[in-house]
């Protein structure tokens, strides 16, 4: 199942990347796409971790709302910049992850260092090490709102 | 209805070079190293993803629109993996960073050291 | 407006060469360098577009791959010294 989710992915890959419709480049990127599926299962890349097709319906609304943090706190933090005053309050605060699974952890380690402001400086167990830009970004983080978010996406089936 | 678009794809490419220009002052501008991580994450999220939407605009629905999202989900995917490996080097390195605060200690939070169940496969 | 892009582009490669030039750390300049890799990602899309030849976006999904490769071995160097490093082997 996982394997010919992994399979389509990468055949729609290598459609978009090449361009050409003809047979022998069909037969050869059919081949292509087998070969890897072969190997990532060798490497067992391809479990839920490596190919993780149970989170599909959670990112459905997972993403949209990730977008709209990185947009909100983008903005924030070029306000920051072009300030002449440069009012920045660099902090430091460790926050603790609910995630029950490694994809969740990487999912809300990943989502708080893709958001500018804030940055996940270590991993130690489910203790995150945040460096956030202003003090309201770290203070927001400890509420665990976005903790909250991920988990939930993680458990959507 | 081009009209619209090319206007609307204007507006985007315009608003991405803003924050494009915006990063690298702030890479200029902040004092020490993890400060000016932030300004480089806000080139490689909205920066690009505005640039790119507006660049999908123009190329319409073709083959060019597909790259295009596939280069800027490879940027999203991998900005942030290259900043925490480059903010947890740094911190390992014992650069101090520059702190208005530090809130790692206080004591309603997590406590230090490894607490919780360590998961398999994980660095520690 | 392709152009105006471009000279955006241009004016915060100049700021990243700078900072990657000043340091003052080597975290400062492997930073800087990873930046001018996504801003050098980012000006062959627009000049692809600008010159009308959009299959250089082939060459910036490559340069994308290489740029997180090149970044994560410079930064694995300078924590271990040597690439070959394997986390494994100090872990009993």
């Amino acid at each position: 199942m996982r394997q010919i989710s992994l399979f389509i992915a990468l055949f729609l890959f290598w459609l978009a990347l090449s361009g050409y419709y003809k047979a022998f480049l069909l037969a050869a990127g059919v081949g292509s796409a087998i070969f890897a599926v072969y190997f990532a299962h060798r490497m067992t890349a391809d479990d839920e971790e490596g190919h993780p097709t149970q989170l599909f319906l959670g990112t459905l609304t997972y993403y949209p709302w990730l977008v709209w943090e990185i947009v909100k706190s983008c903005w924030a933090v070029t306000k920051l910049i072009v300030d002449p005053r440069l009012p920045i309050s660099p902090t430091l605060t460790r926050v603790t992850a609910t995630q029950k699974t490694t994809v969740g952890l990487a999912t809300y380690a990943n989502s708080i260092t893709l958001t500018p402001g804030t940055i996940t400086a270590a991993v130690d167990g489910n203790v995150l090490t945040v460096h956030a830009l202003v003090r309201d970004g770290a203070i927001d983080l400890e509420g665990g709102g976005m903790d909250q978010r991920v988990t939930q996406f993680e458990e959507v089936r | 209805m081009t009209l619209i678009v090319d206007v609307a794809s204007f507006v985007l490419i315009l608003a991405g070079s803003f924050f494009i220009v915006a990063g690298g002052l702030g890479l200029m501008r902040m004092p020490d190293v993890f400060t000016r991580m932030h300004a480089a994450s806000v080139i490689e999220t909205l920066g690009a993803g505005l640039l790119f939407i507006g660049f999908m605009l123009q190329a319409g629905f073709t083959l060019i629109s597909a790259k295009l999202l596939f280069l800027l989900a490879l940027i999203f995917f991998t900005g942030p993996v290259v900043t925490h490996a480059l903010a947890q080097a740094a911190l390992q390195a014992g650069i101090r960073p520059y702190l208005a605060e530090d809130r790692s200690d206080r004591p309603d939070g997590p406590p230090k050291g490894s607490s919780g169940p360590r998961r398999p496969g994980e660095e520690g | 407006m392709f152009a105006a892009a471009t000279i955006a582009l241009l004016v915060a490669l100049s700021l990243a060469v700078v900072r990657a030039l000043k340091g003052p750390t080597v975290f400062d300049r492997v930073l800087a360098g990873n930046t001018i890799g996504t801003l050098a990602i980012l000006l062959l899309a627009t000049v692809g577009f600008l010159t009308g030849r959009p299959e250089w976006l082939d060459v910036g999904i490559t340069y994308g791959l290489l740029n997180l490769i090149g970044t994560l071995a410079i930064l694995k160097f300078f924590r271990h010294g040597d690439l070959a490093y394997d986390v494994e082997e100090d872990t009993p």
